[in-house]
């Protein structure tokens, strides 16, 4: 086996091993870095850019830029956390995301990382405001891509989990959607109990399953209890 | 007897099972299998995706993916004769307008339709590299340029009486656009000949120098000769070709980029159709260099029209054995054309890749480089057109040659693709280093009050900036000059390149996507005198999180207009900022913030409208 080797991360040691993303040698350390397009057990994409981090003074996504003996890499400084803000921001006001009336509130990760990122009002930015017919054409799930945030979670889940591609990106630019193998959901063979469907991989409430909506109270929802992030690896369980 | 639905359904299916066997049914050239679909079919609709994909063993959301990501495919019909009408910003200039109008009135249709009749389509489309004869178009694969009312209407009657397009009586081109395998009436518009590339340059004499040179000193004399990457991006191609030979593999592939699609560049179209044998033999010491037995020539979609002449030249130097796979030497190498299908992306080297690889044109992850692990997996050399020409003929005279032009980061000469508002737009071959007052001088452009050098994603530069140099050091430029006079609108030529970066962001990353439609909103609010001097700090701070956030090139370039604009122009943004007095925002106009209100409550307001009588 390769030889491990260390880099700092906000002046702290990392170890990592050879092609080791830093943002896996973070999390193996128990460091916490700021992500929505990542999540445990997909292979990375690096689109969010939520990730960004400085790395020898040039920014890079630590989901997909392996670690570097040597390397300084500079996470929670000022300028990495505005720019974080930003990225929120953007995929906030680019979809429709109201929270009060959200199925996903409390447990959503956009949501959650807002909080963390200290975006607690209304922000410079415009709203797009797209208006894409919600497909409920499933008797199990509701896809509202009105909420996408076009992390791709669902498309890597059900492609290299699920082995059934039943999601892909579609059009270009702002234009961009999730879309599905077939005319509606109801035409593809997506099922309630697939990886792409289970609560964790939809980061926001753009992916609902029918019939259990709203279904834990105010005040225990996941990121009431405690802050995205707190168990350093920003996995919702 | 009518036929029925069914069966010219079956027949359709038929057709495009048989398109797809044509490349293998092979995942991989869906990009190939697309173009062909859309030709036939002037369309991919759903149907035919769910054909295809069964055929080549995929899923009909991907090729729906693809279809959605190129703007030359469609997933409704489009006309037989389709109208592209260049909408870039010196085309505009030049009247792209009224151009409009004329196809839109003979046609009887508006720009983004397709007649009811099925014969026609108006769209338009971004920069087609015809910036120095504008306004230009594309009818179907026909170039028609320097277009005026008269000539559009000539051509809109002609092709409404049934003309095809290419039977079209269009003036004649020049060079080797006379050629009847090009046919075009394009011209060339060579200005000035530089020793490297627009001189006479001997055939293949680089290539036989190169071959009897072991491949290492090859890599070597290219690295020597401080060879950059000419089409923008300025990596060492020497550098590449040697990671490319250090890799261990069984394949390896040489590229050519020739999907110039950066506003306002034109001068690979030029290269193209004067020095296709030159970036060949370039492409064949490239592969000679590292070990290559493969090369894909990617060509845009827009020059489809040097596609016969180019495979005829490819034909050629098999015949000559400089090229094919069943020999050893040089003809151990063989080169195919991919047509591109409208994506300003796939000119960034990964997306190439990606699109080549029968994929959306979105630019890859790195590391690992394409170098290392491009095409398919397998080490690949991308290089641009200019790039490969010059290492021909640095095989050919030497690095020292080479050297002895342009400046100490940018070796050799450069070839500008001038246009706007100058006398003699065309291609200018000279060494890195001149100055840009030097080259409007070329190009006669007296009323020159500012340039946008590096096309789209480069800078703007005010008249006391024009003794500023064209080089690495100073202002890197992929080839694109477009000169603008005082009677311009800086802004309104600011919100165009955003308007372009919209339209052509692959729309992989959140910052490029969505950061880009905000900067170019905040840009039309100060058009519209909305704004206030804070506002100029919100763009900086956005162009910076844009610029630095982004996944490519093109979201790390894209906020460039904005920022140069505003350190080089800073009056022209001052006359339209609001200064806040009283502590009231002085953009704010409460008229027009109560049109929406008024709008919907179908009724005016009676507090704030001054001429308010009541019902």
């Amino acid at each position: 086996m390769a030889e491990k080797f260390t880099f700092s991360l906000d002046g702290q040691e990392i170890t990592a091993e050879p092609g080791q993303s830093i943002m896996k040698a973070a999390d193996a350390a128990g460091v916490y870095i700021p992500r929505l397009c990542d999540t445990e057990g997909l292979k990375p994409q690096g689109s969010c850019r939520v990730c960004v981090v400085k790395m020898n003074g040039r920014t890079v996504a630590a989901c997909t830029q392996p670690a570097r003996a040597d390397a300084i890499v500079e996470s929670e400084t000022p300028e990495i956390m505005g720019y974080r803000r930003d990225l929120v921001r953007m995929l906030f006001h680019e979809g429709n995301h109201l929270c009060p009336i959200c199925e996903a509130s409390g447990r959503c990760e956009l949501q959650a990382m807002a909080y963390r990122l200290g975006i607690t009002q209304s922000t410079k930015y415009p709203y797009l405001q797209p208006v894409r017919p919600v497909d409920a054409s499933h008797p199990d799930i509701v896809l509202d891509t009105n909420r996408c945030i076009l992390c791709g979670r669902c498309i890597r889940a059900s492609r290299d989990i699920d082995g059934k591609n039943v999601f892909e990106y579609v059009g270009r630019g702002v234009h961009k959607k999730v879309g599905v193998n077939g005319d509606s959901l109801a035409d593809t063979d997506v099922s309630i109990d697939d990886r792409a469907i289970n609560l964790e991989t939809c980061p926001v409430g753009c992916i609902i399953q029918k019939g259990r909506g709203f279904f834990t109270p105010i005040g225990e929802r996941q990121f009431d209890l405690a802050p995205i992030g707190s168990n350093g690896k920003g996995r919702k369980a | 007897m009518p036929e029925s639905p069914l069966s010219k359904h079956a027949k359709a299916e038929q057709a495009v099972m048989a398109i797809c066997e044509r490349f293998g049914n092979d995942r991989t050239r869906l990009l190939d299998i697309l173009l062909e679909v859309q030709a036939r079919f002037r369309c991919v609709e759903p149907s035919l995706m769910e054909c295809i994909a069964r055929q080549i063993g995929t899923y009909r959301v991907e090729v729906e993916g693809m279809v959605s990501f190129y703007a030359f495919f469609s997933d409704s019909p489009r006309g037989q004769v389709v109208i592209r009408l260049c909408d870039d910003i010196i085309d505009r200039h030049a009247g792209t307008e009224e151009i409009a109008q004329v196809f839109s009135r003979i046609l009887g249709i508006g720009f983004g339709e397709t007649s009811p009749d099925g014969r026609f389509t108006l769209e338009y489309t971004p920069c087609i590299g015809m910036s120095d004869q504008a306004p230009a178009a594309l009818i179907n694969e026909r170039v028609v340029t320097c277009l005026t009312p008269a000539r559009a209407e000539e051509i809109a009657l002609g092709l409404k009486q049934g003309l095809g397009p290419g039977e079209l009586d269009l003036p004649e081109g020049d060079g080797n656009n006379l050629n009847p395998l090009i046919g075009s009436m394009v011209r060339n518009n060579i200005r000035l000949r530089g020793e490297v590339l627009l001189s006479d340059v001997p055939a293949d004499a680089g290539l036989h120098k190169a071959l009897r040179r072991p491949p290492d000193q090859v890599r070597e004399e290219v690295e020597r000769a401080g060879l950059l990457g000419l089409g923008g991006a300025g990596f060492p191609a020497g550098r590449k070709w040697r990671m490319a030979a250090d890799t261990p593999a069984e394949r390896r592939f040489v590229i050519c980029n020739a999907d110039e699609g950066e506003p306002g560049t034109f001068k690979d179209r030029v290269l193209l159709t004067e020095r296709a044998d030159l970036m060949i033999e370039g492409m064949t010491i490239a592969a000679y260099a590292v070990k290559a037995r493969e090369g894909i020539i990617y060509l845009r979609a827009e020059y489809a029209y040097l596609r016969r002449y180019l495979d005829t030249v490819l034909q050629r130097r098999r015949d000559q054995g400089l090229l094919g796979t069943d020999a050893d030497g040089p003809g151990g190498f063989d080169i195919r054309i991919q047509m591109g299908a409208g994506a300003y992306i796939c000119g960034e080297e990964s997306a190439l890749i990606s699109s080549c690889e029968g994929l959306r044109g979105e630019p890859k992850n790195r590391p690992p480089f394409p170098a290392e692990s491009g095409y398919l997996g397998y080490p690949t050399i991308v290089g641009n057109v200019e790039t490969f020409c010059c290492a021909a003929r640095i095989l050919d005279r030497g690095a020292a040659w080479f050297r002895s032009w342009g400046t100490k980061a940018s070796a050799g000469t450069k070839l500008l693709s001038v246009s706007g508002d100058c006398e003699r737009p065309g291609v200018y071959e000279l060494p890195f280093g001149i100055s840009v007052r030097e080259l409007l001088d070329l190009a006669v452009a007296p009323d020159a009050a500012a340039v946008q050098v590096g096309g789209a994603s480069g800078q703007m530069i005010n008249m006391s900036q024009f003794d500023r140099r064209i080089c690495q050091e100073d202002l890197p430029t992929g080839g694109s000059v477009m000169v603008f006079s005082a009677k311009r609108n800086i802004l309104e030529i600011v919100e165009y390149f955003l308007d372009f970066f919209i339209e052509e962001s692959c729309g992989y990353c959140t910052p490029c996507r969505v950061g880009n439609v905000f900067l170019k909103r905040r840009i039309g609010k100060i058009r519209q005198g909305l704004c206030q001097p804070e506002d100029l700090d919100y763009l900086r701070e956005l162009g910076k999180t844009v610029a630095e956030t982004s996944r490519c090139g093109l979201g790390h370039t894209s906020p460039n207009p904005v920022l140069s604009t505003i350190a080089n122009f800073p009056l022209v943004y001052a006359a339209l900022l609001k200064i806040n007095r009283d502590g009231r925002e002085a953009s704010f106009n409460i008229q027009s913030a109560l049109e929406e209100s008024r709008y919907l409550a179908k009724r005016r307001s009676m507090i704030y409208d001054p001429t308010y009588e009541g019902d």
